[in-house]
């Protein structure tokens, strides 16, 4: 268990604050709106404190400083009911790496300035139950506010992180200027400071060959494209993070009304259009490729990370077409994280090499997609017959 | 759609108009990179060019934080609010580069609060840190150690700590 202070007491990552097992982690959950393609949705503000130097360029002290000023303004404002404080250098390097697998603190907070060693004043904050609010300090700027919710909820993670942010300012000073706004220690991030990303599951427009397509047009308006795992990561399990870039000259909510109300619909129906076709004309290959791969997580013995994640995608697209019965979303969804190294050792409670980390990820998802099955829709079809098929986000069975 | 010179994917399309026709050209990530025809670049990337295109004094550096330009062309981090004053000529161009032309912020500002206005005090408290710090780097660098000595003295009273840096 990690280290955690009061008020909000320990964070038991088994559960994510809740009794539903990591599948009360907020973004696993696969109930938001647009979950069929939305894992997740989230609002991130940079803030600095006014008149004190960017945490890169801070000497220990003064990160110990801004460290223990925001610590009393986060625990003393009442963002959450609960808020665990995980010190990061009291947190193993497991723990840390466990955090990050949760997509809560980024590699660089994990990692610190002082290398391994860990000797260097940062921490996150945690709102309990559901995760659903992370605060890092001292990572690129003094405070990083994200609020997460579940599916296409961008206006409730911006209004979150904005309540957080008025908060704060009841007693910490930030830094400003009336013409670039917030200041942020990288002027990419000036402005409103505010980041939203949805996590998306493209595995449709991946199939089609129609993602490099959705990759060009993200980047035309602007927006940065990202893998599961963030910054510099490819895209894995055909899940793609798409923010945007611009924080200065909009408002909070000209951002927010882009990506809901403009951008973000458009790849939805991108998918949503992509999974229809492969539904209806190309049936018989959906469904070899969803029952490959459903196959393949029923029987592998050995299985590395890239590669369960691929499958998972598969299932997962099966699952929402109709064609896989048994799981359900936020099964799959939750399975996306529990194969993950440092969850999967977590979980066995002792440390794993990689190859006994590839046999337990293979005995995990045996055991998990055990009653996982389906019947073939092109079995009983003529090839020439295969219009009948899921409608856009449906669970309808395909014919 | 196949790219016009192998059989790779065209993920970069050109359209130019030549003689009132216009030219189509479809080409993957490694043939437009060969025919100079460059992806997207991030705001990132975009910073980076607009500084290495700078040229211009560049050992004059931040009065707070003592962040010179070089340091951040090399890091693309500043080193305190009070960089983005210092080098603000410099930093406009890129920043609207960054940001799709925007050069000025029209989102929320900071709430005026009771609580706010209490620490205007450690603000300014803060300030005065960062002005030492660096007045304490010129007299060591300079080899005025009295002066130093005066300084580290002032410092340790703002900040309770030890030496800094």
């Amino acid at each position: 268990m990690l280290p955690g202070s009061t008020p909000g007491g320990p964070w038991d990552p088994d559960t994510g604050g809740t009794s539903a097992g990591v599948g009360g982690v907020e973004w696993l959950r696969a109930d938001g709106p647009d979950g069929d393609v939305v894992l997740s949705s989230r609002a991130r503000l940079a803030r600095n404190l006014a008149g004190t130097v960017f945490a890169h360029k801070a000497s220990r002290g003064e990160r110990q400083r801004v460290l223990d000023v925001c610590r009393e303004a986060i625990l003393g404002s009442g963002l959450a009911s609960r808020v665990a404080w995980l010190d990061m250098q009291q947190c193993t390097p497991a723990d840390r790496a466990l955090l990050v697998e949760r997509h809560l603190v980024s590699k660089q907070l994990a990692r610190g300035r002082g290398g391994p060693s860990g000797s260097d004043p940062r921490a996150a904050a945690l709102s309990l139950p559901g995760e659903r609010l992370c605060v890092m300090v001292n990572e690129e700027d003094h405070l990083r506010v994200q609020v997460i919710r579940a599916g296409m909820s961008l206006g409730e993670a911006l209004d979150g992180a904005l309540e957080v942010d008025d908060r704060l300012q009841a007693t910490l000073s930030f830094a400003y200027s009336p013409r670039f706004g917030f200041l942020t220690a990288c002027p990419t991030n000036v402005g409103t400071g505010l980041r939203m990303s949805v996590m998306l599951h493209l595995p449709a427009l991946r199939i089609t060959g129609e993602i490099e397509k959705f990759k060009r047009a993200a980047s035309d308006m602007n927006l940065a494209v990202r893998g599961f795992y963030g910054e510099g990561s490819e895209a894995v399990g055909d899940l793609y993070q798409v923010s945007n870039q611009t924080t200065l000259g909009k408002t909070e909510s000209m951002i927010h009304r882009d990506l809901q109300d403009e951008i973000i619909p458009r790849f939805i129906a991108y998918e949503r259009h992509s999974r229809a076709m492969l539904a209806g004309k190309r049936a018989v290959m959906l469904a070899d490729t969803v029952f490959r791969s459903l196959g393949l997580l029923r029987h592998a013995r050995l299985l590395n990370t890239d590669e369960a994640m691929q499958h998972l995608s598969h299932v997962r697209l099966g699952v929402i077409t109709g064609l896989v019965r048994g799981p359900d979303l936020a099964r799959v969804n939750a399975l996306l994280l529990l194969i993950q190294p440092t969850h999967l050792q977590r979980s066995l409670g002792h440390d794993l090499d990689q190859d006994q980390r590839r046999r337990a990820r293979a005995t995990l998802l045996r055991a998990r997609l055990k009653d996982a099955g389906g019947d073939d829709p092109g079995e009983s079809l003529n090839p020439g017959d295969q219009n009948g098929g899921a409608g856009p986000g449906t669970s309808a069975g395909g014919g | 759609m196949k790219c016009d010179h192998c059989d790779n994917e065209a993920t970069v399309h050109e359209v130019t108009i030549k003689d009132g026709v216009n030219v189509e050209r479809h080409l993957c990530e490694q043939c437009a990179a060969t025919e100079g025809l460059a992806p997207a670049a991030g705001p990132v990337e975009l910073i980076k060019a607009v500084l290495e295109s700078q040229v211009g004094p560049r050992s004059d550096g931040c009065p707070l934080c003592g962040t010179t330009f070089d340091e951040f062309r090399h890091q693309t981090l500043l080193g305190c609010p009070g960089c983005y004053e210092a080098f603000e000529s410099r930093l406009a161009p890129l920043i609207e580069r960054a940001h799709e032309g925007a050069t000025q912020h029209v989102g929320r500002a900071p709430r005026a609060t009771e609580g706010a206005a209490v620490s205007e005090a450690a603000r300014e408290r803060a300030m005065r840190v960062m002005a030492i710090r660096r007045m304490l780097d010129e007299a060591v660098s300079s080899e005025q150690f009295e002066r130093a000595a005066q300084l580290r003295d002032e410092l340790r009273r703002l900040t309770g700590e030890g030496a800094p840096r």
